[in-house]
């Protein structure tokens, strides 16, 4: 890890225009101090990669509420009308992904593969441009891989190398999200010493996270 | 009983011991209320949680124990929580016995419309078109019609979920199984002739010489 930040240090290094990971399922598992921060200093123009926008107000719908938000590649934004409204006038581009279809997109991104094959989509919409491959008789779609200037994530635990370990199901796209960015902040809602994280029990090594938020308080 | 309790009445009979099933937000999820839990089933929410349990009292909610609607959940014993990349590889990967979805439209073939009206309504597939595409059974569990209209059509007129046909349609009407040869009506439900589900069904239905009523005896 290269060190801890404030949220603001945080917002600061994220420059308009950047792309971003943001872990989190409708606001479950995101990372929300950071997402504050963003806000607060008045992000612009961000390329958000998520499973949802969650709901106006909360977790992500705060940077749609902003209109930080310049482009989504999502899954799902039936629950943020928002999100729907600026796709409809234009100012939100957004791309559906199925949810399977998007978690591996990233898993390729931040493990080094050319894409995946993925039955998922074929015969849809989803198909729509993109490469069928067949592989011992049955169809796939090709699925290019997902990679980011930042991924924003958020743990149950951290210690302060960087370990995390997640709660439940806050844990859905952050362990994925974690390999596939080239600066990865986390934020914790506690930071323990280290060793009290038990190995087992990590679930993204430290050797991936470069930053972690600083404490709330 | 109302028609969505019949509705999830109805599916609950489809899940069998030791399953493991996805139910989809709204009707679907009402299904839960109706397998007992000696059945020995896990429910998943793909959001990443196997063992699925019913919502907390108020105030012993896990702000990070949500289902896939977000709304508050418990776990079961021998619950088990995973994250995205497992969710969907158990999904995708054949793992699922069973998903239960809403409807917009099925058609003589099969296939199920249910994440897009264009022009009107573009929430996003969310997991359905994994979940259609990679449980090893799917059942759909709707109203007949809406707004008078049939949504068991010719052919799908919104786009597309999967290609693949759907194994069991529930409505507040019938139960139809696709197949091949086309849409089987396999149980009235009760009180509804066979004159009155074909009156209500844009498709055309495979009618066998025997149609029983669905039983609701447990």
């Amino acid at each position: 890890m290269k060190g801890a930040l404030t949220p603001r240090d945080a917002a600061d290094m994220i420059a308009d225009g950047a792309s971003l990971m943001i872990a989190g399922f409708m606001g479950v598992g995101s990372p929300h101090r950071l997402i504050d921060a963003l806000v607060a200093r008045n992000a612009r123009e961000l390329t958000v990669i998520a499973n949802d926008t969650a709901r106006p107000g909360f977790g992500i719908g705060k940077l749609i509420s902003a209109g930080a938000v310049r482009h989504v590649i999502t899954s799902h934004i039936g629950l943020n009308p928002e999100t729907q409204a600026g796709m409809i006038e234009g100012s939100i581009t957004v791309e559906l992904v199925p949810q399977g279809t998007l978690v591996e997109r990233i898993r390729a991104g931040g493990m080094g593969l050319g894409g995946v094959l993925t039955p998922t989509g074929l015969g849809t919409e989803v198909e729509e441009g993109k490469r069928i491959i067949e592989v011992e008789g049955n169809h796939f779609l090709l699925e290019t891989p997902l990679r980011a200037d930042f991924s924003l994530l958020a743990a149950g635990q951290a210690d302060y190398v960087g370990n995390l370990a997640y709660s439940l199901t806050a844990h859905n796209f952050n362990p994925v999200m974690a390999l596939a960015a080239d600066t990865v902040i986390a934020e914790a809602e506690s930071i323990v010493p280290v060793g009290v994280i038990p190995p087992d029990a990590v679930k993204t090594p430290s050797v991936l996270v470069d930053h972690l938020l600083l404490r709330a308080c | 009983m109302d028609t969505k309790e019949l509705i999830a009445r109805r599916v609950a009979q489809e899940i069998l011991p030791g399953m493991l099933v996805n139910l989809g937000i709204g009707l679907p999820s009402m299904v839960a209320n109706y397998v007992p839990a000696e059945r020995g089933v896990f429910f998943q929410a793909e959001n990443g949680v196997i063992g699925l349990g019913a919502r907390p009292p108020e105030g012993m909610e896990d702000p990070n124990l949500t289902d896939a609607g977000g709304g508050f959940v418990s776990a079961v014993p021998g619950a088990a929580s995973i994250d995205s990349a497992m969710s969907f590889g158990l999904i995708r990967g054949g793992h699922l016995d069973m998903t239960v979805l809403g409807g917009l439209e099925v058609d003589e073939s099969g296939h199920l419309a249910n994440w897009k009206v264009p022009g009107k309504m573009v929430p996003g597939m969310g997991g359905a078109m994994d979940l259609v595409t990679g449980a090893a059974r799917v059942v759909v569990a709707m109203q007949h019609s809406a707004r008078g209209k049939s949504k068991i059509v010719r052919k799908c007129s919104l786009p597309l979920t999967a290609l693949r046909r759907v194994d069991m349609v529930v409505t507040d009407l019938a139960v139809i199984v696709p197949s091949p040869a086309g849409l089987i009506l396999r149980e009235r439900a009760p009180g509804v002739s066979i004159e009155a589900i074909r009156e209500a069904t844009e498709a055309a239905l495979v009618v066998p010489d025997e149609v029983p009523e669905m039983g609701f005896d447990a």
